[in-house]
């Protein structure tokens, strides 16, 4: 049945975004699974960066290695595929020397939190102006499905068939601690919203973390006994999290042991391109 | 007329003057002993040129940091000494693959392991060439004094942009930490060399294009978007699994520099034109090997020094040449056997003897001048 719309509200439903613009399309059939979560992730940071409407002349997109970080091949951007852990200072370099680009770090939670931990944590304290995109999918994909810094307790991986005894890490907590001025948490499920919350990461000066919940239906997905790829979404992303904005509103129990989604964390401190920018000044000045 | 500058510098600060004076503008790295007046000095010196200087979190972040400034287009430097060479490893070889400009400096400490952090050592000279894993180029460059570290930074500097590759320069703690008179040359005194510049249109540039020996890097952020990766890669950057492509990739960048050796190999020859007695050595080493010489010629024996100061690629050819006409060459170095055996592997008739030494003491003249009367 058709109900009538706006002219407005058409054109948004007739008109796709055309991801092409970004793509580099020759590069294309990518690397991911079936069902894997970084797609629906990579097209929600396209659109955040349509919307912000930056030059793809002046973006960089740097990663580090892993499933995740091969997003930089299949955009046309500047794109930097790094070494495992270290996207963030061959980030800090290219920043520095050329503050008025946009530069972006897609990451997995292994080449984030574990090997490249303590390069996180650094970036978050100098509040250098940074986009870091965390892939949370719990494991480390690209090596077969070992567990990693954020793998649950009890979950099952390669290297922890009896269950996984470490507990895990709290990606927002950590970047909030550490100093990052944009802590936000999105997930593949909630991909409208992860858009807005990436367009709002873009958006802000400092280092702005993105840690976004998605799942790699491969590994993880199979060895914890998840019937299917959306199973799997529904279970983690869409019923293990909640909402800031109505997080106040529902009872204790709906919340219990669930993760925060949404703007976690907005504050403003001087970003450390701008401060050293100022120091060049004074220095030239002969102060 | 601009003047040249006469000045009192330690060997680590002629770094930084001959960093700067080569075009480098942004320094990333970690202090360490004995090579932390580097990062020092330039943390001091840049932001007065408009340059950036940022300590990182560690030596790794130290050159990842340099990789990305240098491929956004600033000559950039990282420094380090020991653990901290190690740490570096590889990123070195990321720079070599994806062939970006670099110049890292290893002011060489006591080792392994946290070692003898204020003595000196000559015992990374392999390290520079083997320390990252894969088949790669490698080039070193060995200074011997404070006024040597300045125009070999600044080789070093010109070498990385010439061949769009990483660089090392290579001394001992003694060379770093002593203080000579030099003089710092003005502008245009020295060579120096800028990256090539491109200037096809953006949708006929290949970062890696093989129709070039050494194609032009074009920095990111100038309208060139392509792509890098440590991945064996195709011409337009992308990562690839034919074979082909790969094998001509990894021997294009040993052969970008193998073709153009007598290009960057570099020696001083003291007193071989009638040797018979040669001294290989490099640093404080050939420091005391000159004196041992002349102190050998004084008592009549025919000696001789040869010193590189390339030590990678390994100066196959002089010492080829030499060992036909000498009756043996001599390597002092501070360590237990690393050059010797570069020189034994090169050497086609002379005996090749080494002088090592890891006790934290510079070798002597006396010792060299032993050996020297020894292989009469
Ligand atoms: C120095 C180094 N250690 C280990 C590896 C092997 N390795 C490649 S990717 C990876 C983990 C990737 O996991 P994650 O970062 O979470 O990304 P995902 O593949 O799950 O997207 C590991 C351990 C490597 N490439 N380099
Ligand atoms: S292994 Fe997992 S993370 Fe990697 S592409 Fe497949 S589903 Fe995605």
């Amino acid at each position: 049945m058709s109900t009538p719309v706006s002219a407005e509200k058409k054109e948004k439903i007739s008109v796709p975004f055309d991801y092409n613009k970004y793509l580099r399309p020759n590069k294309l059939p990518h690397i991911w699974c079936p069902g894997c979560g970084h797609g629906i992730v990579l097209k929600a940071m396209l659109r955040a960066i349509d919307k912000a409407g930056l030059e793809k002349d002046n973006i960089a997109l740097v990663s580090g290695i892993g499933c995740s970080s091969r997003t930089p091949g299949y955009v046309d951007f500047n794109t930097l595929h790094t070494l495992h852990g270290r996207a963030l200072p061959f980030a800090t370099g290219i920043k520095m020397a050329r503050p008025d680009m946009k530069v972006i770090v897609v990451t997995g939670d292994g080449d984030a939190l574990a090997i490249g931990g303590n390069h996180f944590i650094h970036a978050c304290r100098r509040n250098i102006d940074l986009t870091v995109l965390v892939f949370t999918n719990a494991v480390y994909g690209m090596t077969g499905g070992q567990y990693s810094p954020t793998s649950p307790l009890g979950a099952i991986a390669t290297t922890s068939r009896y269950g996984n005894v470490e507990p895990p890490f709290d990606t927002c907590e950590i970047a909030k601690a550490a100093g990052a001025t944009f802590v936000a948490r999105g997930t593949a499920y909630h991909t409208l919203e992860l858009e807005k919350t990436i367009h709002e990461a873009l958006a802000h000066k400092g280092t702005s973390v993105v840690d976004i919940l998605d799942a790699c239906p491969t590994y993880f997905g199979r060895m914890n006994k998840y019937k299917s790829a959306t199973h799997m979404m529904e279970t983690m992303e869409k019923d293990g999290t909640v909402s800031v904005k109505q997080v106040d509103k529902l009872p204790a129990d709906k919340v219990q042991g669930k993760m925060l989604r949404g703007v976690l964390h907005k504050i403003e401190r001087p970003e450390y391109c701008e401060q050293y920018a100022s120091l060049v000044q004074e220095k030239a000045q002969g102060k | 007329m601009v003047e040249n500058k006469r000045k009192l510098l330690q060997g680590n600060e002629a770094c930084v003057e001959g960093a700067i004076y080569a075009g480098c503008r942004f320094y990333a790295g970690y202090p360490i002993t004995p090579s932390t007046e580097i990062a020092e000095g330039m943390s001091v010196r840049l932001p007065k040129i408009g340059g950036r200087f940022i300590q990182m979190e560690d030596e790794i972040g130290g050159i990842a940091a340099a990789i990305g400034g240098s491929l956004a287009g600033l000559k950039s430097l990282t420094a380090t000494s020991g653990p901290g060479f190690s740490l570096k490893q590889e990123a070195l070889g990321y720079a070599c693959i994806a062939e970006i400009p670099l110049v890292i400096v290893n002011v060489m400490r006591g080792g392994p392991s946290t070692g003898y952090p204020t003595g000196p050592s000559q015992s990374d000279i392999m390290q520079a060439k083997w320390g990252t894993h894969g088949d790669h180029p490698a080039i070193a460059v060995t200074p011997a004094y404070v006024q040597e570290i300045h125009s070999e930074t600044v080789r070093a500097f010109n070498l990385a942009e010439r061949f769009r590759t990483p660089v090392v320069v290579l001394y001992d703690e003694t060379v770093g930490h002593m203080r000579e008179p030099i003089i710092l040359p003005p502008p245009g005194a020295l060579e120096v060399i800028d990256r090539e510049k491109v200037t096809c249109k953006p949708d006929e540039y290949f970062p890696y294009d093989e129709r070039f020996e050494i194609p032009p890097l074009a920095p990111f952020g100038t309208g060139y978007r392509f792509h890098v990766t440590g991945l064996n890669h195709k011409k337009d950057g992308f990562p690839t699994n034919d074979s082909k492509q790969i094998g001509a990739g990894n021997e294009r960048i040993m052969k970008k520099i193998d073709n153009h050796l007598d290009e960057i190999w570099k020696n001083e020859e003291v007193d071989l034109a009638d040797a018979e007695i040669a001294v290989f050595a490099i640093g404080s080493t050939a420091r005391s090997a000159r004196y041992a010489v002349k102190e050998a010629r004084s008592q009549g024996i025919k000696a001789g020094l040869l010193r590189p100061l390339t030590i990678w690629p390994f100066p196959d050819k002089a010492v080829t040449e030499l060992s036909k006409r000498v009756k043996a060459i001599i390597v002092p170095e501070l360590n237990l056997g690393q050059m010797v055996l570069e020189v034994q592997r090169c050497s086609k008739k002379a005996e090749v003897t080494g002088i090592h030494r890891v006790d934290g003491e510079p070798i002597n003249p006396g010792q060299i001048i032993e050996a020297i009367k020894k292989a009469r």
